[in-house]
């Protein structure tokens, strides 16, 4: 899933506070199972900025409402929650940077009379698995072209500091990365576990230049299903 | 002028607190009037959003109160709670509060002489931070 | 000749090599450069000319590299794959052939959260492996990776680094042939202390047979000081110092401890040059120019080879 933590107050506090009608909309899918941009963090940032308004006397408004997904049209085509964008002079998107994106493009073509503002009440960080309640770690910078096959199931480009094709580098120690004590290292990993599936040979030839054109550096990437398509 | 009158939420657990606020009501032990007590089935039920909510309505501090660490009945609720309350100080200080607003603490079993304590301790301490800075 | 340099010359006539190291300045002095290279100058055959190692910003390498030149010495320019993606890479091998500079490094690059730009964007575009196979097709094949043929000539004697402290042990030695595989002419290690780890180490080497694919420099630094050797030890990943070795220095005693240091540095590169696969060594004295002549007469490598 996407993994995304919430910025801090003062900044998002910056970003809004020239406004009087704010509208904080959370998303009911990623974020919210991170703990970043549910309907949870919507009314505790909602909470927050009220109290913090009416704190320094300013008369602003500040409103909640919930997208399932605001990286969807459908979730986010519905009139209650057109209409409270409309209403507000601001809105804060606690979704990922995708939500930001899609809900900014999707309310500025549904509402027409005046344009849409919408800021981020997230930092999106990266796509990762939950691996403890309460802790999320990296797990691939969607390359566009998996190596996991050939790696054991652990990807050398996202957990490898250096995005090694052909490692471990020489800092690796005791299974250990040289960028910290705390973080494993992924080619370590790797050859742990080709060597219990008994693959080790798997990365004995060398891994040759990565064509990073499907990844990002050739720009915005897009998918097309035609079979999806009427 | 007359001497400002907090109004105070405190959450309370069913297994401790509120037996303890029995116990005190049985044995004419007094506490201050500026309390408003919220029974919670355990401390662990509360979530973040319903101590900032309280601070927004009104109350110009908010104190949780749960069983000792170890005898919580559903185990680990009050390690929960004070995790949130944690979290909840935090926030309000972000937001412009004194996290000093928000307490948490606890009771063994039907403890009112401890229960009462907070409760008026809290008062005093609410007392001399003020009025809500975000309400009045 | 593959490259025509000096190191090359001297490698393949079977000499005992020795290459020197040298860090830029952190900024435009070129006198810095002079001054070390002045300390090195025929006490050891080439020198690697670093390329902001730590991930500390200095001279780039190339320049430095050329300094070195004119001053009458042979450089060893590193290169590391942290900075430069392919395109970059390419473009400054041209640039440092056609400035003359004959030997170099291909390195993945210390990390960029140990330097003074931990903020920095890295590259890693290809990784150091990749790189020797790259600068190997530009020089045997006359080509760029796509395919493009080289216009002019382009000699280059191609390094790199090895290190057999580094974890999982018994994956290492199948790195370095993943790297003569690629075509690496020659290898410097990382600073050997543990001797018994380095033996098991070549011997598995020689097993092999990759020590007649390849020339092996062992890798050695002089300990300064006991605080040296224990921060040494402790903090930079792949460096494995014995306990009995700190014990030895801080034996030696209060202001005998820098001798003490040398000494030991001079009887591991007498018993590295009895090992079986290794072709010379790489003495990095870090910071320690001056001391070089010094170390080279005591440890009884001068003089120097005429090319
Ligand atoms: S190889 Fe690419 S697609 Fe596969 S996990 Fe890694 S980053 Fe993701
Ligand atoms: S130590 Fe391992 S994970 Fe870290 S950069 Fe080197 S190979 Fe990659």
């Amino acid at each position: 899933m996407i993994v995304a933590e919430r910025k801090p107050f003062s900044e998002i506090l910056s970003m809004v506070e020239d406004y009087s009608r704010i509208l904080v909309v959370g998303c009911g899918s990623c974020v919210t199972i991170c703990m970043a941009g549910g309907e949870e963090e919507v009314k505790i940032l909602s909470s927050q900025l009220r109290l913090a308004f009416k704190k320094n006397k300013k008369d602003i408004e500040v409103e909640e409402a919930m997208a399932l997904r605001q990286c969807d049209d459908e979730y986010m085509n519905n009139p209650e929650l057109i209409n409270k964008v409309k209403k507000a002079d601001i809105v804060i998107s606690m979704a990922c940077g995708i939500g930001v994106q899609h809900a900014t493009a999707f309310f500025n073509r549904i509402i027409t009379d005046k344009p849409i503002k919408i800021v981020p009440g997230l930092n999106t960080t990266f796509m990762g698995a939950n691996l403890d309640v309460g802790v999320w770690e990296e797990r691939c910078v969607g390359c566009g072209d998996c190596v996991l096959e050939k790696t054991g199931g652990i990807c050398p480009i996202t957990r490898c500091a250096k995005s090694l094709l052909n490692g471990p580098c020489g800092g690796s120690s005791n299974g250990k990365c040289e960028i910290n004590k705390e973080t494993d290292c992924a080619w370590h990993l790797i050859i742990e576990r080709l060597e219990a599936l008994g693959e080790l040979d798997r990365i004995k030839p060398i891994e040759m230049y990565k064509d990073w054109r499907p990844s990002h550096d050739g720009g915005p990437r897009k998918i097309i299903r035609e079979d999806m398509r009427i | 002028m007359t001497e400002f009158e907090p109004k105070i939420i405190a959450f309370c657990c069913h297994y401790c607190a509120l037996a303890a606020a029995d116990v005190a009501g049985k044995t004419g032990l007094q506490f201050s009037p500026n309390i408003r007590i919220i029974r919670v089935l355990c401390t662990g039920k509360i979530e973040v959003p319903h101590l900032l909510k309280a601070f927004e309505s009104g109350a110009d501090g908010v104190v949780v109160i749960s069983c000792k660490f170890g005898e919580c009945y559903f185990k680990e609720g009050n390690f929960r709670a004070q995790k949130k309350v944690e979290r909840a100080q935090s926030l309000l200080q972000e937001a412009g509060l004194k996290p000093e607003r928000l307490l948490f603490d606890f009771v063994p079993g039907p403890g009112a002489k401890k229960f009462v304590d907070i409760l008026n301790g809290m008062t005093e301490r609410v007392r001399s931070l003020g009025p809500n800075p975000s309400v009045h | 000749m593959k490259s025509g340099s000096n190191l090359e010359r001297l490698l393949e006539k079977g000499e005992f090599v020795v290459t020197g190291e040298l860090g830029p300045p952190k900024g435009t002095d070129v006198d810095v450069v002079k001054k070390k290279a002045s300390m090195l100058k025929g006490n050891v055959d080439a020198v690697n000319i670093t390329d902001n190692q730590t991930a500390i910003v200095r001279m780039s390498s190339i320049a430095a590299a050329k300094v070195l030149i004119d001053e009458g010495l042979e450089p060893n320019m590193q290169m590391v794959a942290r900075d430069r993606n392919r395109i970059a890479m390419m473009s400054d091998l041209f640039g440092a052939n056609a400035l003359g500079i004959r030997n170099m490094l291909c390195l993945s690059g210390d990390h960029q959260t140990f330097g003074n730009h931990p903020e920095a964007k890295n590259v890693f575009d290809i990784d150091s492996i990749q790189m020797i196979y790259m600068v190997k097709t530009m020089r045997d094949e006359h080509k760029v990776i796509c395919g493009d043929e080289i216009e002019g000539d382009f000699k280059m004697f191609i390094g790199a680094a090895c290190n057999p402290f580094a974890d999982p042990f018994r994956y290492r030695v199948h790195r370095l042939a993943k790297k003569v595989e690629a075509g690496v002419d020659f290898i410097q290690t990382q600073c050997i202390y543990d001797m018994k780890r380095f033996k098991e180490f070549m011997k598995q080497v020689v097993d092999m047979g990759l020590h007649e694919k390849c020339k092996i420099l062992a890798g050695v630094t002089p300990l300064k000081s006991v605080g040296m050797a224990r921060y040494m030890a402790a903090n930079v990943s792949g460096i494995i110092i014995p306990e009995e070795m700190i014990a030895r220095l801080k034996g030696a005693g209060k202001g005998n401890v820098a001798t003490e240091g040398i000494k030991i540095l001079c009887e591991q590169m007498q018993e590295l040059k009895e090992t079986e696969g290794i072709a010379g060594i790489h003495l990095m004295a870090i910071e320690w120019e001056h001391r070089v002549p010094e170390i080279m007469e005591m440890a009884g490598f001068l003089p120097r080879p005429k090319p």
